[in-house]
């Protein structure tokens, strides 16, 4: 694995101080270890709170005995879902995840919880607590949970089965769906999605080769390094406070208050530092139940899951289900397309299949296009988000059909892919028309790059792939304020979680024509600044920045007024130039420029505290695609896959903070690599997750990759004043199909079935050699 | 539970405190002492993100008894810099962008720093084979390994010893 790649950016810009690299703000406090993240917060009179978890996939709970945990010395709080009462609106999905009422849904669902003087305590009383359960039989396969004879999870989700489509109806495979009684019946079918254009059947007669696989994947955890992590503060005058890892503490002081009945205004939410959450930290677990214990104790709770209640009882990712079929011409131009997709959302509705669904084949441009999604409850932890969530499972199985396609034509792998990408113009397969995006950009600077060149041994494999994601904007809120001295404070309302204070320090900056260290961003807790959404979707360099960029515009047109008023000049008689107000033009006067540190000086002189705001649900975010190139070596005798070398070639619009554009990139790619060679939630026959821990729930470490070669493209995405798109989920998209085509290659096996482990590989090697002898 | 006496050295200062014999060096750190730069992200010694040294030796601080460690000597995160002068591993994780969320960070460099006083001159194979106890989601691992391999250079160089 040499240390010989560069990464690099190919199309040059005009900024002077965006595109730059420097040292992050918060960096200091990270390698000291002076950041304070979730768990890291005390209060005095700390309790510490601790939950009790079914160990059933399903059973009933029968009567929950308390009264000896409350008995014991050093305990002062014990609640059930009792504690946690149904609130008028509320969401019933997430109170019930929160904390089980009736049945337990799945091994680690919440029942019980203790507040107790220290984890000592708390532990003997977790264990005082009797449930009396009834067992249910389960489902976790998602394939068997769709079964019109499945456990059936909740009785309120109905499904018609005579209303799915015949292509559609594998799930009925067994059991003739004529059979069953007309009309709506309790299934774990939450919901049924379709997107499409055109006339797949047309287009399918029209191919001259069409390539057809079933593929599967299993959930995966976001397997952020960070558990859970919150102290709630509630005061017995009703006023609370909670301090959380999060990547959303607005939507954690919104869901808590709902749940707990409380007024929204008398929570203060404050986000700590987050130790990652790819997605997985955009709801609530732990905070409704810390909220609930110290509201009952008076006192202060701090709750920290440990991983193994991480695992069981927080967002893995669907796994997936799904069938694919495209159609070519011999020239490769695809003429037809077809997706079945099936999801499980885990113990609630909720599976990203229609984004699945949405992003199946939106990397191409195709005239008839069909993709039907199923939404599917199983006994698993309730599914959250994980990058890009539902697109990397269909563009797995996508990208595959692609990859067999050109092999079948014997065209190259990028070049099948350039004759049918997406374009300015295309009508994407969800349905609006593409502005300008860079597939194209990403997949010719893929086919030039060196390690598409370098020439591959035995057992060695090439993988392409490419991938889309929308990208989000949303609801965004920023200040940005004049200090005494001329530096500037800019509270946002997004966690940082890749490094998004230094992008918003990098855009003030940019501005204002200021020094970067000039500025300093926070993120202001949720009593301190209007709403802001989640930092989720890609979307906070895009609307955080957009916001801050005319937040900072907002104040720079104040400053010009100021210095107009120090003057004796019109306002529209100064312009801002170079970290200064100057007058504009010869007829304006001839006044020296004013600095921000001499604005700042006359601020109270001439109407006071100077600061820029800006709000909006912004819109406009730019999709962005990314095209993929790794390269394997698979051992027949073990069945270990090697990466060799790994490519990243993705649109960002504008690389505010190349550095941390290229951390996503690599950081990405190297996930999914964990997702197709190695990671997988394991249950066993009683529906129990087996492998709750790093160490048998095994993420890459370092040892297992390569370094991973990137190239940022620049097709700058119009709906933001700098060009920028999100980065953070496109770079998920792509690696399991580009993964699995590699080791596909070098094993001479379509690779179906994630993740690709040694006993499936050498399973499959063996199956090959037994048919080639056959 | 009757607890226990304990007198350490922590980053070169005496350090007495008393815990429970179930307690972890981990939970002593953090919860006793407020020294919460090492973290908890799994607690079975898989993640690495609680790495301290005792006596020179590089553990999961989740691992180790409290009461276990008097009479040793342990370094953490936050003996790590000088004063205001941080350690070139510090340094150059901040000049290469080698963290993204930074709960790993304190981990990984107390590992690196550990890596770096055995094997002042190691190769990138060496590096990531060193680093393969200290789990990161974030970055896929390629700028600390440059980090890393900066840093040694610089510090051979006798920017600042590593030992």
């Amino acid at each position: 694995m040499p240390l010989d790649s560069e990464n690099k950016t190919i199309v040059p810009t005009e900024f002077k101080t965006v595109g730059t690299r420097p040292v992050r703000p918060d960096g200091m406090d990270k390698v000291t270890g002076r950041a304070r993240f979730g768990a890291d917060m005390s209060a005095p009179g700390m309790l510490v709170g601790a939950i009790l978890r079914s160990p059933h996939a399903h059973a009933r709970i029968r009567k929950i005995d308390t009264s000896k945990a409350e008995a014991l010395a050093g305990v002062k709080a014990v609640i059930t879902s009792k504690d946690l009462k149904a609130q008028p609106g509320c969401d019933m999905d997430i109170l019930v995840n929160v904390m089980a009422r009736g049945k337990a849904l799945y091994d680690g669902h919440a029942v019980a919880a203790v507040a107790a003087v220290d984890m000592s305590v708390a532990r003997k009383a977790l264990k005082l607590i009797e449930i009396d359960y009834k067992v249910l039989p389960h489902v976790t396969d998602v394939d068997e949970a769709m079964k019109p004879d499945a456990p059936v999870l909740h009785k309120h989700i109905e499904h018609d089965y005579h209303q799915d489509m015949l292509e559609t109806a594998d799930h009925v495979k067994g059991k003739n769906e004529k059979t069953l009684p007309p009309g709506k019946r309790p299934s774990n079918i939450a919901g049924r999605y379709q997107f499409g254009h055109g006339d797949p059947k047309k287009g399918f007669r029209e191919a001259d080769v069409i390539v057809e696989h079933e593929f599967k994947t299993e959930a995966t955890h976001q397997g952020y390094i960070e558990p859970h992590a919150c102290l709630a503060n509630v005061s017995s005058d009703g006023w609370a406070e909670l301090w959380v890892c999060t990547q959303g503490h607005f939507m954690v002081r919104d869901t808590c208050a709902s749940l707990l009945g409380l007024d929204v205004s008398r929570l203060r939410v404050t986000a700590s530092e987050i130790g990652g959450g790819f997605g997985g930290k955009t709801t609530v677990f732990i905070e409704p139940v810390a909220l609930a214990l110290s509201r009952k104790a008076g006192r202060p709770v701090k709750v920290v899951m440990s991983r193994d209640e991480v695992f069981r009882a927080t967002g893995p990712t669907s796994s997936a289900s799904m069938k694919v079929r495209i159609g070519a011409k011999r020239d490769g131009t695809f003429t037809a397309a077809e997706a079945i997709l099936k999801y499980q959302g885990g113990a609630f509705p909720g599976s990203p299949v229609e984004m699945g669904a949405m992003t199946a084949f939106a990397c191409y441009d195709l005239k008839d296009v069909k993709i039907v999604g199923y939404d599917v409850v199983t006994n698993r932890p309730k599914q959250a988000a994980y990058r890009a969530p539902g697109a990397p499972m269909s563009a797995f199985a996508v990208e595959g059909c692609v990859g067999e396609l050109a092999e079948k034509l014997g065209m190259d792998a990028i070049d099948i892919r350039l004759k049918n990408a997406a374009k300015e113009g295309t009508v994407s397969s969800y349905g609006p028309t593409f502005g300008p995006v860079g597939l194209v950009e990403t997949l010719e600077a893929a086919k030039k790059h060196k390690n598409y060149k370098v020439k591959l041994g035995k057992n060695q494999g090439r993988g392409v792939a490419s991938g889309f994601w929308f990208n989000f904007a949303g609801q965004t809120c920023t200040t940005i304020n004049l200090n005494i001295d001329g530096t500037l404070g800019l509270a946002v309302g997004t966690p940082d979680i890749g490094g998004s204070r230094a992008s918003m320090c990098l855009m003030a900056a940019e501005e204002l024509g200021i020094p970067y260290d000039q500025v300093r961003t926070i993120i202001a807790d949720t009593s301190s600044l209007g709403y802001n959404d989640v930092t989720d979707g890609s979307r906070v360099t895009f609307a955080s920045g957009l916001a801050t960029i005319y937040a900072t515009r907002d104040l720079k047109a104040k400053l010009c007024a100021r210095a107009a008023t120090i003057w004796g000049i019109p306002e529209e008689a100064v312009d801002w130039e170079n970290g200064a107000a100057r007058p504009a033009g010869a007829n304006a006067g001839n006044f020296d420029p004013l600095t921000l540190a001499d604005l700042a000086e006359q601020a109270a002189a001439t109407g006071g505290p100077v600061a820029g705001h800006y709000e909006v649900n912004a819109d406009g975010a730019g999709p962005s695609f990314a095209t993929h190139v790794v390269d394997v070596e698979v051992d027949p005798e073990t069945g270990a896959t090697e990466v060799l070398r790994y490519l990243v070639v993705q649109d960002a619009g504008k690389a505010v903070h190349p550095s941390y554009v290229e951390g996503q990139f690599q950081g990405g790619a190297v996930q999914g690599i964990g997702w197709v060679l190695n990671e997988e939630y394991i249950y066993g026959e009683d529906g129990r997750l087996q492998n709750p821990g790093f160490l048998d729930y095994r993420i890459p470490v370092c040892s297992d990759v390569p370094m991973i070669d990137t190239v940022i493209v620049e097709v700058p995405n119009p709906g933001h004043p700098y060009g920028v798109r999100g980065v953070g989920e496109t770079s998920i998209v792509p690696p399991l199909a580009a993964v699995a085509n590699a080791v596909s290659a070098a094993m001479g096996v379509r690779a179906t079935t994630l993740p690709m482990s040694p006993p499936k590989i050498l399973a499959a090697l063996n199956n090959k050699m037994r048919q080639a002898a056959d | 539970m009757s607890s226990v006496h304990v007198s350490t050295m922590i980053n070169g200062d005496e350090v007495d405190f008393v815990c429970r014999p179930d307690e972890s060096l981990l939970d002593v750190l953090r919860d006793r002492l407020g020294m919460t730069g090492s973290k908890e992200g799994c607690g079975t010694g898989d993640c690495g993100a609680c790495s301290v040294t005792l006596d020179g030796r590089l553990v999961c601080s989740c691992l180790v008894l409290g009461a276990e460690a008097g009479g040793h000597e342990i370094e953490t995160i936050e003996g790590m810099a000088d004063g205001e002068d941080l350690h070139p591993l510090q340094q150059k994780f901040l000049d290469h962008a080698a963290l993204q969320c930074g709960i790993c960070t304190p981990g990984f460099l107390i590992a690196a720093k550990n890596l770096l006083e055995n094997n002042p001159n190691p190769t990138e194979t060496e590096v990531r084979y060193w680093l393969a106890g200290n789990l990161c989601r974030c970055t896929g691992y390629d700028k600390i390994v440059r980090a890393v391999m900066d840093a040694a250079k610089d510090m051979r160089k006798g920017h600042r010893n590593a030992a």
